[in-house]
């Protein structure tokens, strides 16, 4: 075991898959000597050279594009998109080529690819840097859609998916990358399904299910509804496709009301789909209607309004309140 | 100085664009070049216009050392520093016409102050106050655009809305090295060929793309990259402000004469970091930016203006004191500028009404309430 922050945790994770199979390789804009702007990819390439660790030209569909030639030839490409805002121009790569080319083959062609994203907002970063665009890939069939909430599972969940024949969108919060945790570092491949959700804190009253960058603060909700008598449950949903509906269920069975939490916008969201599925399985379970907390149906807003978009404590308690006392 | 409306006649454009090699007119010690054609392009910069330029390459240094400063003390959430491409800002923002408009990227602060922009509205965006800072059809330059390359596409449609309205102005787009490997450039090219369109195409090569070398974009010229689209190409020294100057009324000129697209490549060179988020020490040398010191664009203009008698202490002095009253109420403006409201965050996300943003603005304003009803 070591204590890592969830960047270094994800930089161990690649060196393992890099270590393990040498037709893992890294592309992307300053992931070389910069090590990438958050430093996940440091030292990768002093250590495994520039034909692993690859400086692409500034072109998000040239990266992932080559990176499925480069599947189709073999390799098992790991790329990395800078910001979350700047996953747009290789949009079309990934959703009409990279999704499909496994079905439009008959299963003849893989294209094991894990597309490394930092998303969502919390950094007072400038427009495009705070993104939360996973419910457009959770969209599209054929991706594996992930995201870590913590160091243990960056270091367990970018290997998984390295493994995966499948491709992988493979989101960061980046407001947690400087987060610290216990990192069971062994170099084994975890034996815990990717796409399987945690229960991260146990209660009675509500469950919030949330992902990546909002699980610390559902974590933190659930202990200040600790002091006020209110018992919650927690479950990392981990994958956000497929969704472990299974572990969602077993919970709200338990405790009876569901609030979702994440950082994109409400409407068209996966809070909307959770609920739907919720509403249809646990309908005779619930004790009140599912409730979600997320950003507006505005644009990520600048960053010194940015503490109005992005859901807190007291926004996730306040739907938790109302799903206690629904009016 | 004066926007010169230098008109080139259309059948005398291939005299210049066929010299061949960088365009430099002040040599890196201050000396004027001989023999370069492209000095008949600035025949009227004399001694009032060039301390002009200088003034204003001094003043939008002095600029963005307030603006790296004030991110440093935390008034700005970022800054990306334009230090050493002066004069390629200057020098092409200054050939600009008033009803020419300007697509640049997010370096571009000398350009945005030479079109007249108020700098304190340049930090909002910086300061994370705002998307933007001013209306791009009042100063003729559009917001910054973050996502590189995007720009190029936009300076080309409204090139085609120039020429399908039958005027003779132009569009001119800044864009970086790093930029030039997006689609989105490759495709302007494409648009702007097909179209005849009055666009210029204004790269702005500082070597550097973050940490990528300009050889990850490209093992040709930048100036190159036009031409099996059609477009020429101009490679200009983007250290040498009289001969940024010159590319840029050349380019202007064809494009109004109705002659298409230019590609002008200035080499010049980022002295500082990406933006206050990077460390440049991780990627290049010391050695590598002394290399560059050397040719800092002021210095050179410095050095021309001593040598012909057009400047001395007392003139250099009342410019520096000129560029600190400007730094003064930048800084005044930032510490001034009010965070966004609750309300803004609703508000321009589309034209007419829209119910489900209407319902979310009420219940996050009865959410806000409910907190001064608590206390």
């Amino acid at each position: 075991m070591a204590t890592m922050s969830l960047s270094k945790a994800l930089n161990s994770g690649l060196r393992q898959a890099m270590e393990r199979d040498p037709k893992v390789v890294l592309m992307g804009e300053d992931i070389g000597k910069l090590g990438g702007v958050f430093r996940v990819t440091e030292g990768l390439q002093r250590d495994f050279g520039d034909r692993r660790v690859i400086d692409t030209p500034l072109a998000e569909s040239g990266v992932i594009g080559t990176a499925v030639g480069l599947a189709v030839r073999g390799y098992r490409p790991v790329c990395e998109i800078q910001f979350d805002g700047f996953i747009y121009p290789a949009f079309d790569q990934i959703v009409s080529q990279v999704a499909r080319l496994r079905y439009r083959n008959e299963g003849r062609v893989s294209v094991p690819l894990t597309i490394r994203v930092p998303f969502g907002g919390g950094v007072g970063a400038v427009e495009h840097h705070s993104e939360s665009p996973e419910a457009y890939f959770t969209h599209t069939a054929g991706l594996r859609v992930v995201t870590p909430s913590n160091a243990a599972d960056g270091y367990r969940m970018i290997q998984q998916s390295i493994a995966s024949d499948d491709p992988v969108v493979f989101f960061e919060p980046k407001r947690r990358y400087w987060e610290k945790g216990e990192v069971d570092d062994d170099g084994a491949l975890s034996d815990i399904p990717l796409h399987r959700a945690a229960v991260l804190a146990t209660g009675s009253d509500v469950t919030i299910a949330a992902y990546g960058p909002m699980v610390a603060t559902a974590l933190q909700a659930a202990r200040i509804g600790h002091t006020e008598g209110i018992s919650i449950e927690v479950v990392d949903l981990r994958s956000l496709s497929p969704v472990d509906f299974e572990t969602i269920e077993a919970s709200v069975n338990k405790t009876g009301r569901l609030v979702v939490a994440h950082e994109a916008s409400v409407f068209g969201g996966l809070g909307a789909e959770i609920a739907a599925r919720v509403s249809e399985r646990c309908f005779f379970h619930l004790e009140a209607p599912v409730r979600r907390v997320g950003g507006f149906a505005t644009p990520y807003p600048p960053s010194r309004a940015e503490h109005h978009f992005l859901p807190d404590a007291d926004r996730i308690l306040h739907e938790v309140d109302r799903s206690l006392q629904p009016s | 100085m004066t926007t010169a409306q230098v008109r080139v006649p259309g059948d005398r454009i291939p005299e210049w664009m066929d010299f061949d090699g960088l365009v430099q007119l002040i040599s890196v010690d201050g000396q004027r070049t001989v023999g370069c054609p492209y000095w008949e392009l600035v025949g009227d910069v004399g001694a009032a216009q060039l301390r002009d330029l200088y003034r204003d390459m001094v003043v939008v240094r002095r600029i963005d050392v307030e603006a790296m400063a004030l991110q440093r003390q935390g008034e700005l959430a970022l800054w990306a520093p334009l230090l050493g491409q002066e004069a390629a800002q200057v020098g092409s923002a200054r050939a600009l016409r008033p009803d020419d408009f300007v697509f640049p990227s997010y370096r571009e602060h000398g350009v945005a102050y030479c079109r007249g922009v108020d700098p304190v509205a340049m930090l909002r965006l910086w300061r994370g106050a705002g998307l933007s800072g001013w209306d791009p059809a009042e100063y003729g330059i559009a917001t910054p655009a973050i996502v590189v390359g995007s720009q190029a596409l936009h300076a080309t449609g409204y090139a085609l809305g120039i020429t399908l309205d039958g005027a003779t102005s132009a569009a001119l787009t800044y864009f970086g090295d790093g930029a030039t490997s997006e689609g989105d450039i490759a495709e302007a090219f494409g648009f702007a060929a097909s179209y005849v369109a009055p666009v210029v195409f204004f790269c702005q090569n500082n070597q550097w793309a973050i940490s990528e070398p300009v050889r990850v974009q490209s093992h040709a010229s930048i100036a190159q990259r036009g031409q099996g689209y059609g477009i020429p190409g101009i490679q200009v020294d983007g250290n040498d402000v009289l001969a940024v100057l010159a590319a840029t009324r050349l380019a202007l000129a064809r494009a109004s004469a109705g002659q298409g697209p230019t590609l002008i490549e200035a080499v010049t060179y980022r002295m500082g970091p990406h933006t206050t988020s990077d460390d440049p020490t991780r990627y290049r040398s010391h050695a590598d930016e002394e290399e560059w010191r050397v040719k800092d664009p002021l210095a050179r203009l410095s050095a021309l203006l001593r040598a012909e008698g057009l400047a001395d202490d007392g003139f250099d002095q009342r410019v520096a004191t000129a560029a600190d009253e400007v730094a003064a109420d930048l800084r005044q403006g930032c510490l001034a500028m009010p965070d966004p409201e609750p309300a803004e965050l609703f508000a321009h996300v589309y034209a007419d009404p829209h119910p489900l943003l209407r319902e979310e603005q009420v219940a996050y304003a009865d959410y806000l309430a409910g907190f001064d009803e608590d206390s």
